[in-house]
């Protein structure tokens, strides 16, 4: 099991390499560069700038120069907000994306497992009807619209909650972003959760359990249950790697400082540091999520072995 | 009948008038008919029948396992008190406890996801209120009962670490884990090979005699029904059409029923062609090996012979019989001779080595030597037609021919295997078993080969089902001259079709010959041990065999 762990681990390197290196040269193709949005930026204060920033070096040798940063742990400083280097601005906005996406992440799984359980077990029911309605209304209606109506309900109409703002990580201002970012995701897990356990009640260990008169906890719990576990763990790795890497709309939406803004923001600003550095984050993410869904699976499968 | 069967006196278990109905798309389909049905201690029942006859569901029905959209009416009484209707949890405490029931899919009756150990002591603790540890050591002894070699390193073994043949001796361990007084057996031996299913009927009637237990055995054989039951039942659309001691039933039948059942039993031999027929098929030693695992870091990985150094000779108008159990590359080795896995050795088709040739004339060769598979429905694609699916050769191997021509080789060969050439518009889920397998066929024979690969054509199908199938191979062979290379676990099928047998196990030829003495005086213990436990062909009484 550690060879395995240490295997896997080796062979996201290259992966991550290869990574960084296409977003590196894709960035460079993109037309513009970090400074030239800037009004009133004279020839010259540009030309310094771009040589303090080492821009005006040929790509290959600023490519070498990331790598270098970039294996020494610094991703460099943002170009766009000079007063931060882009670790910073990480070790300040990781923590609130990290602490929104795993509250979501833990109720969907939560919530979204639940139902998707109750609706298998009466499918083709009233109940079963409802939530199969919901999970649909849920992964349908966008964030986008799912935000300002929280916000105009519970903020402006009944003033329950403050409209927006991190407030210092206060609760009543997670709220809103943490179920605007869970109920899709309840809905997707509700669906996919049902789905599987309709499939695993049809099992024929599930006939032998029930021939045996184990009755319906063992039944449903015991042998249903962890056999339909295993789609959900394969979903919920990636989905964990987008969630706790933050949300564009629910950050704009609610002035949450994560981090979630930065891809499109430097994108679009050409602030390449920073959207090199959200890249291996992200990426890193991906890779460690993905090899835990791998790990969680053996435990769950003992048919799968890792030797 | 035997001692036991008197011991009893009062029913067991009694069905009365049960019927069994679902609610399909299609409408209502009326699976069991208000059958009668009565089991006394120590006593087996066997209910026989073709699949379709409802013999499973009327024993789901008394077990409270039907589908969701099935209802069941009429009457179960064990011992005398009423268990249909029952909610579940009323029933929980007969089910298992008082009547248990082990399947037909050993593969899959097992949750693949807890140890043999915990699943064993699941029953344990619900029905004998043992703690943990007691449970573990009574674990143990059911294992040992059952027969399973070292039980306490069993106990930690997954069910996917087990043959089939061992899966079910688990089941059957879990089944008697609280001591029923019925065990309800649904063709617990059909996916097993034959030697292991005789080691699985032998374990039953031992456990029997033991524990008095009355056995209802569900099945489609009726060798296995007439050795191991003391009363027979035949259903047929959902109703007993006759009901009798084994003996009587199933040797002076009264039903017509019965005796199309019986008479549908393989019989006929084939005489083996002349002399001087032309070799159409020459192997010298085939070896074929598979490799698994490997790669850039997954370590060395794993050889595996499929087929050892394995020859024969097929002559035209010729049968050769290859039988052997599951595992023993008897399929690899047909697949082999026609190309379709790479092997080693010499493999020569109608006097052209195989291994020399190239691609277009390995084409030509193929077009003679075709092959049909075990599973009629997986081997035929879903979204085409069946005139479609039996033309696709013919696109391939004659390109030229235009649409008309083509409709009326479709026609000739549908019309060859006797299916009506109006249905070629259809889909393959339109057809029965036995049907698709006539399609496969005509997909066969489209293309006029001259050497047929079947791999177990006749498995899946019911015994009067493929009846029909071993008459058309017949008459096929004798009018297009065909030679056959009959690949099967069935050895009584092989016996009625072929005119040389080869037995293989493990990869290799354990003994080969004339059909007729091979099956008389099988010169190898592996030979003689599959004749054995394939019943109803020797004719020796069940109980000097079993001993």
């Amino acid at each position: 099991m550690l060879r395995y762990v240490l295997r896997r681990l080796l062979t996201a390197i290259p992966t991550l390499f290869l990574i960084v290196t296409l977003s590196f040269f894709l960035l460079r193709v993109a037309p513009g560069g970090p400074f030239s949005q800037e009004r009133g930026l004279s020839p010259e204060v540009r030309a310094n700038l771009e040589r303090v920033y080492q821009l005006d070096a040929p790509l290959w040798r600023q490519y070498l120069n990331y790598l270098a940063d970039l294996l020494q742990g610094n991703f460099g400083p943002s170009y766009n907000l000079p007063d931060f280097t882009v670790a910073d601005l990480f070790r300040v906005g990781l923590p609130v994306s990290i602490q929104l996406g795993a509250s979501a992440l833990i109720l969907a799984l939560i919530l979204g497992s639940a139902l998707g359980v109750v609706a298998a077990l009466r499918q083709n029911r009233g109940v079963d009807y409802a939530v199969v309605a919901l999970a649909t209304a849920g992964s349908t209606i966008p964030t986008f619209v799912i935000a300002p109506l929280y916000q105009l309900v519970f903020a402006l109409t009944l003033s329950w909650v403050p409209v927006a703002g991190w407030g210092g990580g206060a609760l009543v201002n997670k709220i809103g972003p943490v179920l605007t970012l869970a109920l899709p995701q309840i809905a997707i897990v509700a669906r996919l959760m049902r789905g599987a356990m309709i499939e695993s009640l049809r099992a024929n260990h599930i006939r032998t359990a029930r021939a045996l008169g184990l009755g319906g906890w063992s039944v449903v719990v015991r042998h249903a249950l962890r056999g339909a576990l295993l789609p959900i763990i394969s979903y919920a790795g990636p989905a964990a790697a987008a969630l706790l890497t933050g949300s564009v709309v629910v950050e704009t939406v609610f002035a949450i400082p994560g981090v979630g803004r930065y891809f499109v923001d430097a994108a679009l600003n050409r602030d390449y540091t920073l959207v090199m550095g959200t890249v291996v984050v992200i990426a890193v993410f991906v890779i460690v999520f993905n090899l835990i869904v791998d790990l969680l699976y053996a435990l769950v499968d003992p048919r799968v072995r890792y030797d | 009948m035997t001692a036991e069967t008197t011991r009893g006196t009062t029913a067991l278990l009694e069905l009365a008038g049960l019927d069994v109905r679902f609610d399909t798309p299609d409408g209502e389909v009326h699976a069991v008919r208000g059958i009668d049905l009565a089991l006394k201690s120590g006593e087996t029942l066997a209910v026989v029948g073709e699949s379709g006859s409802g013999k499973s569901q009327a024993m789901m029905a008394a077990m409270g396992l039907l589908a969701k959209n099935g209802r069941a009416g009429g009457s179960v009484r064990y011992r005398g008190r009423e268990i249909l209707g029952l909610s579940s949890r009323a029933l929980d405490e007969v089910r298992g406890a008082k009547i248990a029931m082990i399947f037909q899919e050993p593969m899959t009756s097992l949750d693949p996801l807890y140890t043999i150990g915990s699943q064993l002591a699941e029953p344990l603790v619900r029905h004998k209120r043992l703690s943990g540890r007691a449970a573990r050591t009574r674990a143990v002894e059911l294992l040992t009962l059952v027969g399973i070699p070292e039980p306490e390193r069993r106990l930690r073994a997954y069910p996917h670490e087990l043959s089939g043949g061992q899966r079910q001796r688990v089941m059957i361990a879990m089944a008697l884990a609280a001591e029923p007084e019925v065990l309800i057996a649904d063709e617990p031996t059909t996916a097993l090979d034959v030697t292991v299913q005789a080691q699985i009927i032998e374990l039953l009637r031992s456990l029997q005699r033991r524990f008095g237990m009355g056995i209802v055995f569900i099945t489609h054989d009726l060798g296995l029904a007439r050795h191991f039951a003391d009363r027979v039942a035949v259903m047929r659309y959902g109703k007993v059409v006759e009901e009798g001691p084994a003996g009587e039933v199933l040797t002076r039948p009264a039903h017509d029923y019965t005796r199309m059942l019986l008479a549908a039993e393989p019989t006929g031999t084939k005489p083996p062609p002349p002399g001087d027929a032309p070799v159409v098929l020459e192997a010298r030693g085939v070896d074929v090996t598979f490799q698994i695992g490997g790669g850039l870091f997954a370590g060395p990985s794993l050889e595996i012979h499929a087929v050892d150094k394995v020859s024969l000779t097929l002559r035209q108008g010729q049968t050769i019989g290859i039988v052997g159990e599951s595992g023993s590359g008897k399929s690899t080795l047909g697949r082999a001779l026609i190309r379709l896995v790479d092997a080693r050795g010499d493999i020569s088709l109608f006097g052209h080595s195989t291994g020399l040739i190239d691609a277009a004339g390995l084409r030509a060769l193929r077009r003679q030597a075709q092959i049909v598979f075990q599973d009629p429905y997986g081997s035929l694609s879903p979204r085409m037609t069946v005139g479609e699916i039996i033309a696709e050769g013919l696109r391939v191997h004659e390109p030229g021919l235009d649409a008309r021509a083509r409709e009326r080789a479709v026609i000739a060969a549908l019309e060859d295997v006797t299916l009506d050439p109006a249905l070629r518009n259809r889909y393959p889920h339109e057809f029965s078993g036995g049907q698709r397998q006539r399609i496969a066929i005509a997909r066969a024979l489209i293309l006029k080969p001259r050497v047929l690969v079947l791999d177990e054509p006749t498995s899946a199908l019911d015994r009067s089902v493929q009846k029909g199938i071993v008459e058309l191979l017949r008459r096929l062979q004798k009018e297009h001259g065909l030679s056959y290379l009959f690949i099967s676990h069935d050895l009584s099928v092989v016996r009625a079709l072929s005119d040389w047998i080869m037995v293989m196990r493990h990869g290799q030829l354990v003994e080969a010959g004339p059909t007729e003495e091979v099956y008389r005086a099988p010169a190898a213990d592996y030979t003689r041990a599959l004749i054995a436990a394939a019943y109803g062909l020797d004719g020796t009484a069940p109980d000097a065999r079993m001993a």
